[in-house]
């Protein structure tokens, strides 16, 4: 499974290949489907470059009159992007880091010792990772009801409509597969490492955090990077829990500018791909890692 | 012997069940077993509240009538009846099993083909490979609302990208034509999943042994039969994950049909009857929540054999 | 090869404490918090001068208009000042129900009638009877008997209202002398023209799911008159008798001049083609202005929807009411009640107005003189009209509206001969559900 972190980015070209017409035809076919699988995207920010007036008059297939920003900047402004991605960050960042925590101490107490309910463990995380979500949400909204909560948390005095209660259900949920795919990585680190240090006296606490925290920040960045996607991604569970407009995570909010009154599909496109946005960026900055993650869950074994 | 518990690197399958060794567990410092305690506590507690228990409280639920206003009291014990409302009256059903099943076929077979024939075709010496793949997946990071909204802007019957290039005499409704929109929004949904299911064979690929394929080759076989007879069943752990994600991904599918017409008319999935039954201005949490367990009883049918496959391996290693 | 500085860690080390506070609040132990929570906390505890506003209009100019109106508020209150709380319009309609029993705003936006009264009659929202003391004089009796729930207390404050009808542009139709029609034959006859002419006759929109609940609305109190039409949202009448086949049949009977596709479009678009003269006529809400620009607004006007049969003539006009109710326990009772007086006189109205001029005020003491011409028609076919009915999802209980009349239209436009199976399963629904 840690083959595919470690495994050298890109193929050794080697000099002396030529080109055949097998291979030209490959490049065609390969390049071919490129451009259809980014068609969508090209044709949405097209559309997001041009005016409403000229597309309601001459129709989207046409050539553009003119091209503008325009509308970046209008759905910036209305759909007042600035402060739905903070929202978005609130709860992306601490659901991630703690995700990430919470799953890598389950990870090491089953991967590192050996206990009575050690699979049964392992198996509850994994499979409540594979539960559809809608089955989960008329109790957990009640649930959260119940749960008291200090104002300064939660203007609700509940779980209901607050971050906090967004955050941990992205942790209940995503931790399950994070538990899976580091535990899996945890194995296959020798054991001989923590022996060595609790031969030295360390505690169950600094085997973990010193030793086995850092061993695993390959799959660790891995893991942040598809989180990040996801929970940035999500779309249900801020729309079941959160009643304030104003704390709804960015891809809801999305909704607002594809409001009941006015449709402006060139400012919808501009506005979808600023939503977008982030997650673009992550996945062109940390590629490697997040192709690592996607496939670390797959190759072991 | 270690006073720690630490797990022997490889366990023969006869080994010493768990319950011996647990037992030993007194060997482990008191302070480190409560750290230990600790440590496991917390996620389990955090992940069985917000996740199992409400998956009990929707099979408790899916036997009461409620429209989910009021505390408990208010909640009416009616046994099977939501069951049998479903299977027999409820109008949406049957037609979101079939566009379930259509979904999830549908899933199986388009993006895995495309995605094995794709890494089949990037997984050697090639220049750019790097791009292509980066091109190829890039739809994954998107969301599933979000690509809602981008491909309405191809869909739409009126000036379209789809109809504009067609173009047609008279516009097909891809969205709005029953018999069509749910393979025009599988074709969405496929776009995004095609990347994912190539990502998972290349690295499956990258782990068969190369020199599985020189012998095969040097037996006389031809590249297509080493790849049928060799290579894909030695990635059959990758295959039984892709099988899972799909299935999943199936069953799971919700926010694209909800952000482009709320799962009506013809775009009926599980997951959008058991959102509109329990939010909703009117909700039935009952009948909703008996949905839910059904998607659960087909989705546990499918988690339990792979947690089988996963795990019973695990012990034997 | 292996590193022990405690700095390689990955995680930031506030996470143990967060972790640790959320676990306290996650397992509900935080007696503090609990305590907390009951004494109003400290950070919002003197405030008590703040009145949350719930307000579903999301869109920009809506949106801008609300905020216009709510601005005088903080003026004349007394030392009140409103917080608003947007959400988008129809997952504001949604969570309504989660929203009322979670953390409601004070005030709250909503809808006059049968979709009042539903929440109403469970408890969930205030009652308003001694507010109606001050503010009755400011309506009608009709707008009153649309604020009041099933108990004859008010639970409602109507803000802004606007028709139905058939929208047109005057360019167009004196172009190629179309007259307004009075009635069916020569709506057929209109229609018949326009088709001629290579004009889509009567726009359409149904992606939405409910657009199209108000051609049949206009179609039945026109052929079978108020009462029957209430009746029937009510479920006290069957949605397979005959006097609803005839609906659908004269549905049916116009359906080849309304604008293909319908499913798959949203009102919006079916707007912009009245807009941009691809389309004769619109039947909607006086909103459809919302996708004018400003220089063609003068161009829109409307008509009632023709008579059909004669017993009822054009008697009844579809006007929904938009106002707002109040929480059940507001945080600030005295405040959101101010408020609410606020909101039903004629500044606020006026106010709002001027930002979206695509309805009329409710206050019947409003000052009219500022209105556009096609407001003024607003008012005047409001005011004349012997019977007004909100919309069908207003009109009868949410469970049917959302499913067995939106499923069952859909299913009728996608399938105009299938009338039958139609209603019978709309039948069988309603009488699932009024019991």
């Amino acid at each position: 499974m840690t083959a595919t972190l470690e495994r050298p980015s890109a193929p050794v070209v080697s000099k002396k290949r030529t080109i055949t017409p097998a291979r030209a035809a490959l490049h065609a076919f390969l390049i071919l489907t490129c451009l259809m699988t980014l068609a969508p995207l090209l044709w949405a920010v097209y559309a997001s470059l041009r005016t409403y007036e000229d597309t309601s008059v001459n129709g989207y297939f046409s050539v553009a009159k003119s091209l503008t920003l325009a509308n970046f900047a209008k759905a910036w402004e209305i759909g007042d992007l600035p402060h739905f991605y903070l929202n978005t960050f609130l709860i992306t960042v601490p659901a991630l880091v703690l995700t990430l925590l919470l799953s890598s101490m389950v990870a090491f107490g089953v991967s590192r010792f050996s206990f009575k309910l050690n699979l049964v463990l392992l198996m509850i995380f994994t499979a409540g990772n594979l539960l559809p979500q809608q089955v989960i949400v008329t109790p957990l909204w009640r649930l959260y009801r119940l749960i008291e909560v200090p104002e300064w948390i939660s203007a609700s005095g509940s779980l209901i409509d607050s971050q906090l209660g967004v955050i941990l259900i992205h942790i209940a949920f995503q931790s399950g597969f994070c538990t899976f795919v580091l535990s899996n990585y945890m194995k296959t680190i020798p054991y001989e490492l923590t022996e060595a240090a609790r031969v030295d006296g360390a505690s169950v606490f600094r085997q973990y955090w010193q030793l086995t925290l850092p061993l695993c920040r390959p799959v660790l960045a891995a893991l942040a990077t598809l989180e990040f996607t996801w929970i940035y991604n999500d779309f249900l569970w801020a729309l079941v829990l959160i009643q304030d407009g104003d704390k709804m995570p960015v891809t809801s909010a999305l909704q607002n500018l594809k409001g009941t009154f006015f449709t402006d599909n060139n400012l919808i496109a501009a506005g979808s791909l600023l939503v977008a946005l982030p997650t673009l960026v992550v996945f062109f900055v940390l590629q490697r890692q997040f192709v690592g993650g996607l496939t670390l869950g797959s190759t072991k074994g | 012997m270690t006073a720690l518990q630490e797990k022997p690197k490889a366990v023969a399958p006869s080994g010493p069940p768990p319950r011996r060794r647990g037992k030993r567990a007194t060997a482990l410092a008191g302070t480190d077993k409560l750290v230990l305690a600790i440590m496991l506590g917390i996620p389990t507690i955090v992940h069985l509240l917000f996740v199992w228990i409400p998956t009990l409280g929707s099979i408790a639920l899916s036997f009461s009538r409620w429209n989910g206003i009021g505390g408990f009291e208010d909640i009416e014990w009616i046994g099977v009846e939501n069951y049998v409302e479903i299977f027999t009256e409820y109008p949406r059903f049957w037609p979101a099993v079939q566009h379930n099943l259509i979904w999830l076929a549908f899933l199986l077979v388009v993006p895995t083909c495309a995605g094995l024939l794709l890494a089949v075709l990037l997984d050697r010496e090639l220049r750019f490979s790097r791009i292509y793949q980066s091109a190829l997946y890039m739809p994954m990071v998107l969301s599933l609302a979000l690509i809602g909204f981008i491909w309405q802007l191809i869909y739409t019957p009126d000036g379209g990208l789809l109809n504009s290039v067609l173009g047609l005499d008279k516009p097909v409704d891809w969205i709005g034509d029953s018999d069509i929109n749910l393979y025009a929004v599988l074709v969405a949904a496929a776009w995004r999943h095609t990347g994912y299911i190539m990502l998972l064979y290349l690295a499956g690929l990258k782990g068969v042994d190369p020199s599985l394929k020189e012998a095969a080759a040097l037996d006389g076989a031809s590249a297509t039969q080493t790849f049928f007879r060799v290579t894909f069943p030695v990635m059959k752990p990758v295959n039984i994950v892709v099988a899972v994600v799909t299935v999943i991904e199936a069953l799971r599918a919700f926010d694209i049909v909800y952000v482009i017409n709320k799962g009506r008319n013809g775009l009926e999935l599980l997951s959008v009857l058991v959102t509109d039954n329990i939010i909703g201005e009117a909700s039935r949490i009952g009948r909703g929540s008996a949905v839910a367990v059904i998607l659960l009883t087909i989705s546990l049918g499918v988690i339990i054999p792979y947690l089988y496959q996963t795990f019973s391996k695990e012990n034997r290693t | 090869m292996v590193r022990y500085t405690p700095g390689s860690s990955p995680l930031p080390h506030f996470g143990r404490r967060a972790m640790l506070r959320i676990m306290l609040a996650g397992a509900g132990v935080a007696a503090t918090g609990g305590l907390a929570a009951c004494g109003g906390g400290s950070s919002s505890g003197g405030d008590s001068k703040v009145v949350t506003f719930g307000n579903n209009l999301s869109d920009q100019v809506p949106k801008d208009a609300i905020t216009a109106a709510l601005k005088g508020f903080d003026a004349q209150s007394g030392g009140y000042s409103v917080t608003i709380n947007t959400k988008q319009h129809e997952q504001y309609q949604e969570q309504i129900n989660n929203y009322l029993q979670g953390k409601p705003d004070d005030v709250l936006a909503w809808f006059a009638g049968y979709r009042m009264r539903f929440f109403a009659d469970q408890g969930l929202t205030g009652d308003l009877s001694d507010l109606w003391g001050k503010i009755g004089g400011n309506y009608s009796d009709a707008l009153k008997q649309a604020s009041t729930g099933s108990d004859k207390k008010q639970y409602f404050v109507p803000f802004i209202q606007y028709p139905w009808g058939m929208f047109y542009r005057k360019s167009v139709w004196q172009e190629r002398g179309y007259t307004v029609p009075k009635t069916l034959d020569e709506l057929v006859a209109v229609s018949t023209k326009m088709k001629a002419d290579g004009l889509i006759p009567i726009a359409f929109a149904q992606k939405q799911g409910w657009p199209g609940m108000g051609t049949f609305d206009q179609l039945n109190f026109r052929i079978n008159g108020y009462q029957f039409h209430v009746d029937l949202l009510a479920g006290k009448e069957n949605w397979q008798d005959k006097k609803v086949k005839d609906v659908f049949d004269t549905w049916k009977r116009l359906l080849p001049f309304h604008q293909e596709n319908a499913l798959g479009r949203e009102w919006q678009e079916a707007a912009q083609a009245l807009q941009q003269k691809k389309a004769g006529m619109y039947l909607l809400g006086s909103f459809v202005g919302q996708q004018f620009p400003d220089a063609d607004k003068d161009d829109l006007d409307f008509f009632p929807f023709p008579e059909i049969n004669p017993e009822h003539g054009t008697d009844t006009v579809e006007a929904p009411i938009d106002g707002y109710m109040m929480a059940k326990k507001p945080a600030n009772k005295d405040g959101a009640l101010k408020l609410l007086e606020y909101l039903a006189s004629p500044e606020p109205q006026l106010a709002y107005l001027k930002a979206d001029p695509n309805s009329i005020a409710t206050n019947t003491k409003a000052d009219t003189s500022g209105y556009s011409a096609l407001q003024k028609k607003s008012a005047e076919v409001i005011k004349s009209a012997k019977h007004i009915t909100q919309f069908l999802d207003r009109d009868t209980d949410p469970g049917f509206a959302s499913e067995a009349a939106t499923n069952g239209l859909i299913a009728f436009i996608k399938n105009p001969d299938d009338i039958d199976s139609v209603l019978k399963g709309m039948a069988d629904q309603a009488k699932n559900i009024f019991k």
